[in-house]
């Protein structure tokens, strides 16, 4: 019995799952294969990697576009391998990364789209179908734009109204392709807020592909790390943080994964060392104005240079061969120590 | 919610649009070179013997005039809506698929090259006598027609399509040229003649197979309703709400070569109406939704259609203007004014 159980937690199984693409009749170019992945009621997982990774390709296959090369993915333990679109359409719903810009297009047309998989072939909607479409506008806090055409909405919402269409649509599974990937970063944020509240709301499990690593580790409660040729590595973002699994997939010379802050620093060539004294935000603004000048920083006494922050006045005083100079901004103590540069 | 209030709204205006029909249907009937009273028009329809020769032209040109241009209005109308939405293009039409180009070609063929190769072509023209035209037209829309189809069957997008559907039209086109070309003037002339496109050589023998064949593809189009609306946020979304895109595309083809192909073999190539009053639709109505558009293209269509039928006959003169200058002449101001108006048109395309 508790085997039973534990299968109807997950939404989505996939069972040696091979990606790629088929080329001509026999060969074909395999990605990655036994994926073995699932997620559960109610999770919310971000699929990362770098370009070129495959993340599309596995989406892409999940969705049922394109087919395995071998295994399968489970949707609610339905294979959807020789599915017809209307059938997966009841197993999963998809919002694309895509701006929909089509005039006299009211929201609520939009999102009553969703119901199609649902609707007879006038595609007439029933008092049951109306009441999920208002619910899911709802859901997204969009239902007083109901009449509104999509293209007065902004960008946001109008992805807004996509999660909605997804949410009407009332699958089990909802996949995402970089949903965030033209939006500014409030906008970023509220969508990933929202999806991770409506996994939780609603239980459904929510698959999305992004390249927004520090949004992820925020909002996602699992992570499937993509790296070319390599297995996908699970795991809870901190854990995938904690084992070093992030700042693997992501190496790159010219910038270093902090694991402290789950930030990416850009790894600047370091030319001098400049000595800063003070803490606090004051320190961490203008510890990153000078590494990025090319400035090894430092608490101790270093070089023939130190700045000092008066935090009271906000200002800056470099001590430099005994002279003493008050800057009021750090452009201004940049543009300061930019001279020195010229003439050493 | 303002959808019930918008429900009413467009009852309203369609009930607006079926009166306009009537009143166009019957003008169309009235207006004609040779002057009938009205009084008699009406006797006529409802089976009075008024006089000879005016139950003739009533009942057998000017009613069957009148019904063909109430159905190339709608028909291409409706083609038009559905290319549009398609390819999301808000300059597609019905002939964009080469479907005009193919019947060109077809009845160049019969009127030209049966100079050229007088055997083969006499023989067939013969034999098929008043029907020449026509089955010369419907083959060559067909043939283009099954090749466009096979291409779409290979081909999974549809600006490829659209591109290769042009492509079949410049080849015909060029096949065209030549056979002009090579042939004398008054050929080239009776070809031209065809080109200008008429309402009035449809019989009513000829209805009953227009008639049918037209209605089975607009019976299509109304099944089509829900997908092109899936389609409007693009094909990978309509796949996504469970929408087979490549059978919606088929079935769109299917349609169109039914209505258009079988409405050019009849009246010949009948340029504008399909482009224009998709848009003239839009802008009355502004919505995207084809459950709205469908029936709007059909009604604007042909009332349209008729409009244009009653200007081409020059009053007090036994000429009438060829039906495609008039549509063009006529209609693109009429465009061009909706346009400016409601600067919408681009805006109900993705950009």
């Amino acid at each position: 019995m508790s085997e039973i159980k534990e299968v109807q937690k997950d939404i989505l199984v996939t069972q040696d799952l091979s990606i790629g693409y088929k080329q001509g009749k026999k060969e074909q170019l395999c990605l990655l294969s036994d994926i073995n992945l699932t997620i559960r009621r109610g999770e919310m997982v971000c699929l990362l990697g770098p370009n070129g990774a495959g993340k599309s390709t596995l989406m892409r296959t999940i969705a049922g576009i394109q087919s395995p090369l071998a295994g399968y993915t489970l949707v609610e333990g339905i294979p959807i391998r020789d599915r017809n679109f209307k059938e997966i359409a009841q197993l999963l719903s998809i919002v694309l990364t895509e701006r929909i810009n089509v005039g006299n297009l009211t929201v609520y047309h939009i999102v009553s789209l969703g119901r199609h998989p649902y609707t007879s072939w006038m595609g007439r909607l029933s008092e049951e179908d109306n009441d999920k479409i208002k619910g899911a506008l709802e859901q997204v806090g969009l239902l007083h734009y109901a009449d509104h055409f999509i293209n007065q909405l902004s960008d946001g919402e109008r992805q807004r109204v996509m999660i909605a269409k997804a949410l009407a649509q009332d699958t089990p599974l909802i996949m995402l392709d970089e949903p965030t990937a033209h939006l500014d970063l409030p906008n970023r944020v509220d969508i990933m807020r929202l999806l991770h509240r409506l996994a939780r709301e609603t239980n459904k499990a929510i698959l999305l592909s992004t390249h927004e690593l520090d949004l992820a580790l925020q909002a996602a409660d699992v992570i499937w790390l993509m790296a070319r040729g390599q297995t996908i590595k699970v795991g809870a973002p901190e854990d995938l943080v904690l084992n070093g699994s992030i700042e693997e997939t992501f190496h790159n010379k010219s910038f270093i994964f902090d694991r402290k802050t789950g930030n990416f620093i850009m790894n600047y060539q370091k030319k001098q060392i400049i000595q800063v004294l003070g803490n606090d935000v004051m320190g961490f603004w203008t510890q990153r104005a000078l590494s990025r000048e090319g400035y090894q920083v430092t608490c101790e006494e270093a070089g023939n240079c130190s700045v000092k922050l008066l935090e009271d006045t906000m200002e800056w005083e470099i001590h430099r061969n005994g002279e003493v100079k008050k800057c009021r901004s750090i452009q201004e103590l940049l543009a300061y120590l930019r001279t020195f540069l010229v003439f050493d | 919610m303002l959808l019930n209030k918008n429900g009413r709204l467009f009852s309203l205006v369609f009930g607006i649009l079926f009166l306009l029909i009537c009143g166009v249907f019957l003008l169309d009937l009235i207006f004609g070179s040779v002057n009938i009273p009205f009084k008699k028009v009406f006797a006529i329809l409802y089976g009075a013997d008024v006089k000879n020769s005016w139950n003739y032209i009533i009942l057998n040109f000017r009613l069957p005039k009148a019904l063909t241009a109430i159905f190339v209005g709608a028909g291409l109308s409706v083609t038009g809506l559905m290319m549009q939405t398609l390819f999301r293009n808000p300059l597609a039409g019905p002939y964009v698929l080469g479907i005009s180009s193919g019947a060109s070609l077809g009845v160049a063929l019969m009127v030209m090259a049966s100079a050229l190769m007088p055997v083969a072509f006499g023989v067939i023209s013969a034999f098929l006598g008043s029907w020449a035209l026509v089955v010369a037209a419907v083959v060559g829309a067909s043939l283009v027609f099954m090749l466009v189809a096979l291409a779409s069957l290979k081909i999974s997008d549809s600006v490829s399509l659209l591109i290769i559907g042009i492509m079949f039209g410049s080849i015909t086109g060029a096949v065209v040229n030549i056979l002009q070309y090579f042939s004398d003037p008054e050929q080239i002339q009776s070809f031209i003649v065809w080109t200008f496109g008429s309402l009035a050589g449809v019989t009513w023998t000829e209805m009953k197979v227009m008639v049918p064949i037209v209605f089975s593809g607009l019976i299509i189009a109304f099944f089509l309703i829900k997908p092109l609306d899936a389609l409007l946020l693009g094909e990978n979304y309509a796949r996504g709400v469970g929408i087979s895109v490549n059978k919606t595309r088929i079935a769109v083809i299917i349609s169109t070569a039914l209505i258009a192909g079988t409405l050019t073999a009849f009246t010949g190539p009948i340029a504008f109406v399909g482009v224009a009053v998709p848009h003239i639709a839009r802008s009355i109505f502004r919505t995207a939704s084809h459950k709205v558009l469908m029936p709007a293209v059909i009604l604007i269509g042909a009332a349209i259609m008729l409009a244009c039928d009653i200007i081409s006959q020059i009053p007090g003169n036994q000429n009438t203007l060829p039906i495609n200058s008039v549509t063009a002449l006529f209609g693109g101001p009429v465009v061009i004014w909706v346009i400016m108006r409601s600067r919408n048109v681009k805006a109900s395309f993705a950009g």
